[in-house]
């Protein structure tokens, strides 16, 4: 391939870069966790986790670790100044309720409306788990969803209608890959940048929904 | 005089029957009662449905009380985790019902019974297969599931403080499910690491109030290790 892809560290940095200051923000689990490493420092940015804390720091350093404060994926974090406790309820209200600025989710696919699949592949025999991905996906302000642009075999995954699961429909903002950052418009899928040396028929040659330029 | 300390976790479980449905708190192993559930495998209940967020974690707690076959049901929003085999296996076999619900749709549920709400409707899950089958209506042009309250015969919370009319303080997100599920079941039973003399507590800290408890035990504070899945 002629082109360079953006690095997981190159997508975490341009989400970011697309988080304003003050903005509360969940990061979804995976992926999207990276994000809180590049957010600029001159920013305040709050970060709010599904069970019940708002105000997120980075991870203790070893050996500091208090199991009684840990994020949405069970990992030991600290509290910063002015960080808060709450229960489920009033946690998914605030998510639910359309309090949160930003989620940035992972995904499996995304559709040319905006539809999120990103909690279960179907696939028989495998366990479904959802967790609040679908209180995610819904509820904040903008949902932002970051992925590779195609999977491991090489099929797109962003597509004109999802054929695995759906967690929520026509809620997906923007869409970030390794290849490009998209924005769900009424008008389309708009390509608002994309990496350096990629034409734009390479980038729709691996999106199975149609594109449209900036 | 109001007692609703109990002098050990054997005789808070004691009268739970078979069939009955349990909540239990927690959220990776923050806010766990692990004591609870390790009374009620010990009291032997069976037939049991179980409310929780997650399906058990490696041997202990919840995930012994599977091994041990007591649980016929669980309701949950994220059963599958590394160490989550019992379930796994169970469920697999077809030897328990999974009741799957997403995380901010169980909290509501749960409060919604608490509060006394015969259901409520929520754009969480509208369009998935985890609103197959129910009610849906458009509001406002936005569309809506409607999604019915979660009652529970008992509850078991962790909590970190408590006195004797049952007023609770939390710890960290170990509150998570704790005050949703106490308003929910027809007894609520807790375990604090302390119980203080009445009016010790900041009446403008304490977050469940303790018309929700029904009975509280003291335990010893053990260190824990939050358990889930690595990245």
């Amino acid at each position: 391939m002629a082109e360079a892809k953006w690095s997981r560290a190159e997508m975490a940095a341009r989400v970011a870069r697309d988080i304003p200051d003050g903005a509360v923000v969940n990061l979804g689990i995976g992926l999207p966790t990276m994000v809180a490493n590049h957010l600029p420092r001159d920013r305040e940015v709050v970060l709010h986790s599904e069970n019940g804390v708002i105000g997120m720091g980075p991870a203790p350093r070893e050996g500091d670790e208090d199991f009684d404060l840990i994020n949405a994926g069970k990992q030991p974090v600290t509290l910063l100044p002015g960080g808060v406790f709450f229960h489920h309820a009033d946690s998914f209200a605030m998510m639910r309720g359309g309090h949160l600025d930003v989620c940035v989710l992972g995904a499996f696919q995304v559709s040319a409306s905006g539809d999120l699949a990103n909690w279960h592949t179907g696939a028989p025999g495998a366990i479904p788990a959802v967790g609040g991905a679908m209180d995610l996906a819904i509820g904040a302000k903008k949902t932002y969803v970051m992925m590779e642009h195609t999977t491991k075999s090489g099929e797109p995954k962003i597509v004109e209608r999802c054929s695995y699961p759906l967690t929520g429909i026509g809620c997906v903002t923007r869409i970030y890959t390794d290849l490009a950052v998209i924005d769900v418009t009424p008008r389309g899928l708009v390509v608002v940048e994309s990496v350096d040396g990629l034409p734009f028929d390479t980038l729709q040659a691996r999106t199975d929904a149609p594109l449209v330029r900036a | 005089m109001i007692q609703k300390e109990v002098a050990s976790l054997q005789a808070a479980v004691a009268d739970i029957a078979d069939g009955a449905t349990v909540m239990i708190g927690g959220f990776g192993t923050a806010g766990l009662p692990n004591e609870l559930v390790g009374a009620l495998l010990e009291q032997g209940a069976k037939d049991l449905t179980i409310i929780n967020n997650n399906a058990g974690n490696g041997e202990t707690g919840l995930a012994a009380l599977l091994a041990a076959r007591r649980v016929r049901k669980i309701v949950c929003s994220f059963p599958r985790q590394v160490d989550s085999h019992h379930f796994d296996r169970l469920y697999r076999a077809g030897e328990i019902e999974l009741e799957l619900v997403p995380q901010g749709n169980l909290a509501e549920r749960i409060r919604a019974a608490g509060a006394g709400i015969g259901g409520f409707f929520t754009p969480t899950g509208y369009g998935t297969e985890l609103a197959k089958g129910k009610e849906t209506r458009e509001i406002d042009g936005r569309m809506y599931v409607f999604e019915t309250p979660l009652h529970a015969d008992v509850a078991f919370i962790k909590a970190e403080r408590g006195d004797r009319w049952g007023n609770l303080t939390y710890r960290m997100t170990a509150r998570n499910f704790g005050p949703v599920m106490a308003m929910a079941a027809k007894t609520t039973i807790a375990t604090v690491h302390e119980i203080v003399p009445l009016g010790t507590l900041d009446p403008e800290c304490v977050v469940t109030p303790g018309i929700f408890v029904h009975r509280i035990v003291r335990i010893d504070r053990v260190a824990t290790s939050a358990g889930g899945f690595r990245q």
